[in-house]
């Protein structure tokens, strides 16, 4: 039971999956869009047993007062702070309308957007230092690294943009084209036989060691 | 008073100095007007916090990166909850509960309550262990693993391969071809002239052949095959080269906008 009909659940619905994307009729397609809605319907129920997941990672760490047990509080806060503007209750003049919440908005654009694009731009000084440790000419393929890159780069500078624009443009359209394209094609063939793996059950790791 | 005490009193104290600066004294609601800057002033805060790990790992980073988890997670949560749940589930579900949520009745489908099944299976995971039936939620991972795993790889069959060999050996590798009098007489090596288009389509197809023969472990990488292979590294160090660079410009492109949202909106030291 336990192993079994996860193993014949998977095997049904990934041949469905696979066969209503060949079927040209109107009611196969209607179906397959049904199927991709209780996927996106299910995922919210795995959200929430990540959130859940989190509040008690956090609370355990508070109880046991673990290593940096004091930040827990401000996760915690952010979460319930977010999940309480995100309500929708107490009518029109309520502060609390779901998605479209004064606060909500807020706790998004002044909040969470400047902390995430901060951590990204913060990458720029560790990858510049990455670069300046790993970007040495030792041979010929690191130099064509190296020349690829800088070329790139400096198409953004505006004082020379206009002379390496085009030879940037050319590398990325074209060499850079070519060599994705390979890898596409492998990671293409790697998807389609992983998922044929899974399908068949040959691959079960999915259904942890228990 | 140590330093413990003191860093986080004298950040307040310049917070609240700040939140004082963007207050609009003359605002006819006081208590929105304190708002908006407690929000503005936040976001300069929170951005300052961030770039504090420049220095290094310390209180006002992880005090940033913590509300981050937090907020993040409650934001997609609630996100999908509006959209997945109420916008898409629960019109179909039931009618008092539509009415409920201030959302149109659409008509029954029974199949959505499958999904729900599913979804409360997930959640026994959270039953005590004593009750033994957080097995059951594997019967959804089931369902979550096979749908993706079918729908990948039709997806990305048509995606990823057939359609990126087909754009390759469609390429013409002779284009605009009117003779070779023609070419000589019209030679040009400007971006758009069509030497340089029949070199990049040349260069196209020949590096996705190399960079597939590196790929293709299955022969030994010797002889013609070994110079294919090596030209196929050539090719994908280009593309290291370039990703690495756009990738570089990408950030440092963020980087001007946090230091722009700073100097400008925040301190209002540059106009």
């Amino acid at each position: 039971m336990k192993r079994q009909i996860p193993l014949a659940l998977v095997f049904i619905f990934g041949w469905l999956m696979l066969a209503l994307y060949f079927i040209p009729l109107e009611g196969a397609q209607k179906v397959n869009e049904n199927m991709l809605d209780w996927t996106s319907i299910i995922g919210i129920f795995a959200l929430a047993l990540g959130i859940w997941s989190l509040i008690t990672v956090n609370l355990d760490r508070i109880k046991h007062k673990k290593r940096d047990w004091q930040y827990s509080f401000i996760t915690l806060f952010g979460l319930f702070g977010m999940i309480i503007f995100g309500l929708k209750f107490g009518g029109e003049n309520s502060m609390f309308q779901g998605q479209e919440s004064y606060m909500f908005r807020h706790f998004f654009n002044d909040i969470l957007i400047p902390i995430y694009s901060t951590m990204f731009s913060l990458l720029a000084f560790f990858i510049a230092s990455a670069a300046y440790r790993a970007f040495r000419a030792r041979s010929a393929l690191a130099s064509i690294l190296l020349i690829g890159a800088i070329i790139v780069m400096i198409r953004f500078f505006p004082f020379v943009a206009e002379y390496t624009r085009p030879v940037a443009d050319w590398i990325l359209n074209v060499p850079n084209l070519a060599a994705k394209r390979a890898i596409w094609m492998g990671v293409g063939l790697g998807i389609v036989a992983t998922g044929l793996k899974v399908i068949l059950g040959i691959e079960r790791a999915y259904m942890g060691r228990d | 008073m140590n330093r413990k005490v003191m860093i986080p009193i004298a950040s307040i104290i310049v917070f609240i100095g700040f939140l004082l600066l963007k207050f609009d004294f003359e605002a006819v609601d006081s208590s929105q007007a304190l708002w908006d800057a407690f929000i503005v002033t936040a976001g300069g805060f929170l951005t300052l916090m961030i770039f504090s790990f420049l220095y290094r790992d310390n209180p006002f980073y992880k005090f940033a990166e913590h509300l981050y988890v937090g907020v993040s997670a409650a934001y997609w949560m609630c996100v999908g909850f509006w959209s997945n749940i109420v916008q898409q589930a629960i019109p179909h579900l039931s009618p008092w509960l539509s009415e409920a949520l201030d959302q149109p009745f659409l008509g029954y489908k029974w199949d959505y309550w499958i999904p729900i099944a599913f979804g409360l299976l997930l959640l026994t995971r959270l039953l005590p262990d004593s009750l033994k039936i957080g097995w059951l939620s594997k019967w959804t991972l089931a369902f979550i693993v096979a749908s993706t795993a079918g729908l990948l790889m039709t997806a990305n069959l048509k995606a990823n391969f057939i359609s990126q060999i087909s754009s390759t050996m469609s390429l013409p590798l002779l284009p605009d071809w009117t003779g070779f009098g023609d070419f000589v007489s019209n030679f040009d090596l400007s971006y758009g002239g069509q030497f340089i288009k029949m070199l990049s389509n040349w260069v196209i197809v020949v590096g996705v052949i190399s960079g597939l023969v590196y790929f293709f472990f299955s022969k030994e990488h010797t002889g013609w095959f070994g110079r294919v292979s090596r030209l196929g590294i050539w090719v994908l160090m280009v593309t290291f080269g370039a990703s690495f660079g756009y990738t570089v410009m990408g950030r440092v492109s963020l980087l001007v906008g946090r230091l722009t949202f700073l100097f400008r909106d925040w301190a209002g030291i540059i106009s």
